[in-house]
């Protein structure tokens, strides 16, 4: 049975906790706010230049730009992103899980190489002794343009080398504080919407000229899906922690709760058997 | 007909602009070009330099570092990698932008292959140091 000091010690320590994941939890709400915010505010960027693209590549053949080209996928890329830290609920484990399905699914007819952002899946793959072609290990610190401009080259690059038929991005887009979901996307080669053809705007100028503006516009499209991608994850990761951390706070609010009725019972218990001892010597006293 | 144009300005991190405007100026791959309303669809390279619009008896102007314009419809978009009023230009940071691009291509020499990445920094650096240049004339 826990002695009234035992309880009140651990009550203390509960409730330090408390503070910690309140104060965590506030922190990763004005974070997410701020999230939410960036990933609005990239969209129409973002929709723009998808716009530009398929207006660009209905007018010229597959062939055009290494990055229209589609290959039989024999070999792809799964770029995965996690976060660097933890204290998120299942943020992470539910996209380690997912890029394991990916593996487990794809992994017999295709060869497939992963790539990771993120200390979180980096360390565990890395703990299995899977091979990455890329790791990220400190991510999200960084400006989220520079990283997405670092990946989207080494994307390209690995396809138009040949060394990889296409690329995938497997992130946590956000839904909101209480959902988010592992999402994948194919990002290389740019798909492209060759059959609406006919609806092209007859008086349209292009300068310099459509190759090169389409050499130019597909590796944007590709760096801006990784950005958005990014900015996604980044609004996940504080949704998952401020709901992992309000859930936290709730149950230590539970623990007190219950623990205190456990110290006010063993309180009255020890004054009741003070009160006896008193009484009882008292009686024998006469 | 159309006596304005809509002209939207769209940075990766954010939409900068979107309003009717009388005329419009941009840095296009083929030189500097001036697009007025009922212009016709036009789809042009931006290369990093000054852009500037009417609005009334207002004109304001901007530092982009290259991307995209389309005319479609009236409506002009701009799609900028980055693009910053005269007034919010950091000029200390520009100038050791400058500098440092300067001392990258003399140490690199026109042969290496990170040549064209420092030239490109330090073209955005002079057009940004222009730009604000000629905002403390005014």
């Amino acid at each position: 049975m826990a002695t009234l000091k035992a309880i009140r010690k651990r009550i203390v320590s509960i409730r330090n906790t408390q503070q910690i994941t309140k104060a965590m939890k506030m922190v990763s709400a004005a974070k997410l706010r701020r999230a939410q915010e960036a990933v609005v505010q990239a969209r129409p960027y973002a929709e723009k230049v998808a716009a530009l693209l398929k207006n660009l590549s209905a007018r010229v053949a597959q062939e055009a730009h290494p990055l229209l080209m589609q290959r039989e996928e024999k070999r792809v890329d799964l770029w995965l992103l996690t976060a660097d830290r933890g204290l998120c609920g299942g943020y992470n484990a539910n996209l380690i899980r997912a890029a394991e399905g990916f593996l487990r699914v794809h992994g017999r007819e295709k060869e497939i190489q992963l790539a990771v952002v993120g200390r979180k899946g980096v360390d565990y793959f890395r703990r299995r002794r899977v091979e990455m072609i890329a790791r990220y290990p400190n991510a999200w610190s960084r400006s989220m343009g520079e990283l997405a401009a670092e990946i989207a080259e080494q994307m390209i690059g690995r396809f138009v080398r040949g060394e990889t038929d296409g690329a995938y991005i497997l992130y946590s887009r956000f839904r909101s504080a209480l959902s988010q979901v592992p999402t994948l996307e194919k990002l290389v080669p740019a798909a492209t919407a060759a059959e609406q053809r006919e609806e092209l705007p007859v008086e349209y100028l292009f300068e310099p000229d459509v190759r090169t503006l389409l050499a130019s516009l597909l590796p944007k499209v590709v760096e801006v899906g990784i950005y958005r991608a990014l900015l996604e994850a980044v609004a996940s990761e504080h949704g998952a922690r401020m709901t992992a951390m309000d859930s936290a706070t709730t149950n230590a609010a539970d623990m007190i709760s219950s623990l205190t009725l456990q110290m006010n019972r063993a309180r009255q218990a020890s004054i009741t058997r003070e009160l006896m001892e008193i009484v009882s010597t008292a009686e024998a006293l006469k | 007909m159309a006596d304005k144009i809509g002209l939207r300005l769209v940075t990766p991190s954010r939409l900068l602009l979107d309003e009717e405007v009388d005329e419009v100026a941009a840095p296009g791959a083929l030189g500097q070009f001036g697009v007025l309303p009922n212009h016709i669809s036009f789809l042009t390279l931006l290369e990093a330099g000054e852009m500037s619009y009417k609005q009334g008896s207002r004109s304001y102007r901007l530092a982009v570092s290259g991307g995209y314009a389309e005319v479609l419809d009236n409506i002009m978009t701009v799609l900028a990698d980055t693009a910053e009023y005269a007034e919010e230009i950091d000029l200390e940071r520009a100038r050791s932008a400058r500098e440092k691009a300067e001392s990258k291509m003399a140490e690199l020499g026109p042969e290496h292959e990170e040549f064209p990445a420092a030239e490109a920094a330090l073209r955005r650096a002079v057009v940004r140091l222009e730009v604000a240049g000629k905002r403390a004339n005014r």
